[in-house]
């Protein structure tokens, strides 16, 4: 089998073990449906209950998605002001990585009294989730070019706006798309957050909805469908890696 | 101080210190010397002495204390007229190796068409043939510094600044490129002002040599190459040469 097989293949067959450990445990014990369905139960109900899901899965990649660009370009302009003007670095830097002790769970309820039950209370919650990983990373990547390559460019009389568009932006990307990469799983999770307080809509309304009708079979399979849109969202972040950076060749990608 | 006539590049009593936590160092102490059009001189003095402080100066990347660098006979400005390599591998991974070496001629406006088309000519004159689309980390350690040496001189500059090019090459390549370096100076006619460590490189290349004391840096003797090139590194006035400047260097140094 070839490398890249292998590599395919094997969290497959992993998966499917621990799946197969689950059904048989649930099965000879005889655990009720509402306390832990089977995986083949959780299957049947992600076919048949497919439309249902699929509509509120639109809902919630909507939210991830807006929260993910809101947050990435925010937390690049953040980042390329905190790398150009010192005074934004002194007073801003320090309050972003203090907002991070401030648990995303405790702003949710607020966000939706101000901005209601709709979309953008959790597009902000996704956005704040991912935002700080896409600015970190954006700030070490702004910085990473060598003083070495910045001489060579001033001594050729490059202008401030030079240096960034053909030095500092092109060297931010690999640090970059490590950021948009932990960020955009952080986002289901934020996006899943804001749902979970107050949402008429979205996967993860349907499973507070289910859990309450003990529906659990409902709740692994809005679970399952939010692990597929993380997926698919890290996927997507990997093509345009890939194609951004292709300059790295195989090795390092 | 040797007087040149027909001076491209002349600094006089050249001062500069670095002010750091431990204080106030002294890397250049008054150093004197001028170059002339056309001529390849180099720097040798033993590591750490302020060679490369020297040539970031004299390109303006830091200001002296004290001392004066005249370069031509017009006051233009330096960046016009210097081209600088610095001592790293300094070539962008994310352009292939003809982008990146029309890097000055994008930077400085000049239209990029005609820079391609000069560079296209100037990889196949000089042993890139076939390595114009390839990325730098497709390229092997000579083939990067060949880049990035055809970069400097894309620049159009009178004046190019070499810190310690073939440093980082093994002794193989390093003599391999020595030779392509003097093709390229002789066919290229620009004024080189190269910096080593090397001893041998210094005299296989230069018209001139000036020789550094350890830090602060002063000019301690200038020396004519007069060899005819080119230099055999095993004839007996090469290895007289050699063994003279290697006393001269490592007399401080113990």
């Amino acid at each position: 089998m070839s490398e890249r097989a292998k590599r395919i293949v094997a969290p497959i067959l992993l998966l499917l073990g621990l799946l197969a450990i689950w059904e048989i445990v649930v099965r000879v014990a005889g655990v009720p449906d509402y306390i832990l369905p089977p995986p083949t139960r959780i299957a049947a109900t992600f076919v048949v209950r497919f439309p249902t899901i699929w509509g509120h899965t639109l809902v919630t990649l909507a939210e991830i998605a807006l929260g993910l660009l809101l947050g990435g370009a925010a937390g690049f302009a953040l980042a390329v002001a905190i790398v150009y003007v010192p005074v934004i670095e002194w007073t801003v830097h320090p309050l972003i990585i203090a907002s991070q002790m401030v648990p995303v769970f405790a702003i949710a309820p607020l966000l939706i009294v101000w901005l209601g039950y709709g979309l953008w209370p959790k597009v902000v919650v996704a956005a704040l989730v991912g935002f700080f990983p896409m600015t970190i990373n954006g700030i070490d990547g702004l910085r990473s070019a060598n003083a070495e390559t910045v001489d060579l460019f001033r001594s050729l009389g490059a202008t401030r706006w030079q240096i960034f568009r053909k030095l500092r932006l092109p060297g931010s990307l690999p640090a970059l798309f490590t950021g948009w990469k932990i960020g955009a799983p952080l986002s289901v999770v934020g996006a899943t957050i804001g749902e979970w307080i107050g949402a008429r809509q979205g996967l993860g309304f349907l499973m507070l909805q289910s859990n309450a009708l003990l529906r659990v079979d409902v709740v692994f399979a809005a679970i399952l469908a939010l692990a597929l849109v993380g997926l698919l969202l890290f996927g997507v972040v990997r093509i345009i890696e890939r194609w951004a950076l292709r300059w790295r060749g195989p090795a390092t990608s | 101080m040797t007087i040149i006539a027909d001076a491209i590049l002349r600094s006089e009593r050249l001062f500069v210190s670095f002010t750091g936590r431990a204080g106030r160092t002294d890397v250049l102490a008054g150093v004197s010397f001028s170059i002339g059009r056309g001529t390849w001189t180099t720097c040798l003095g033993p590591s750490g002495c302020g060679k490369t402080t020297l040539l970031r100066a004299l390109v303006g990347l830091i200001d002296p204390d004290r001392g004066t660098i005249e370069v031509g006979q017009n006051q233009q400005p330096r960046s016009r007229t210097i081209a600088y390599l610095p001592q790293r591998d300094t070539l962008l991974p994310w352009r292939r190796a003809l982008e990146n070496a029309v890097l000055a001629a994008e930077i400085t406006g000049r239209p990029k068409a005609d820079a391609l088309c000069e560079g296209r000519r100037l990889f196949a004159r000089f042993g890139l043939a076939g390595a114009e689309d390839l990325y730098p980390h497709e390229l092997s350690g000579g083939m990067r510094q060949r880049v990035a040496v055809i970069r400097t001189y894309l620049a159009h500059r009178d004046i190019l600044l070499l810190d310690e090019p073939l440093g980082a090459l093994d002794p193989l390549t390093r003599t391999t490129l020595q030779t392509w370096l003097l093709d390229v100076w002789r066919e290229l006619g620009k004024t080189v002002l190269l910096v080593t460590h090397d001893v041998e490189e210094a005299l296989v290349l230069s018209d001139r040599i000036l020789v550094l004391s350890s830090r602060p840096a002063r000019v301690d003797k200038e020396i004519d190459a007069t060899l005819p090139r080119p230099r055999s590194r095993t004839a007996p006035e090469f290895v007289a040469q050699k063994e003279g400047l290697l006393r001269l260097l490592t007399r401080g140094g113990r």
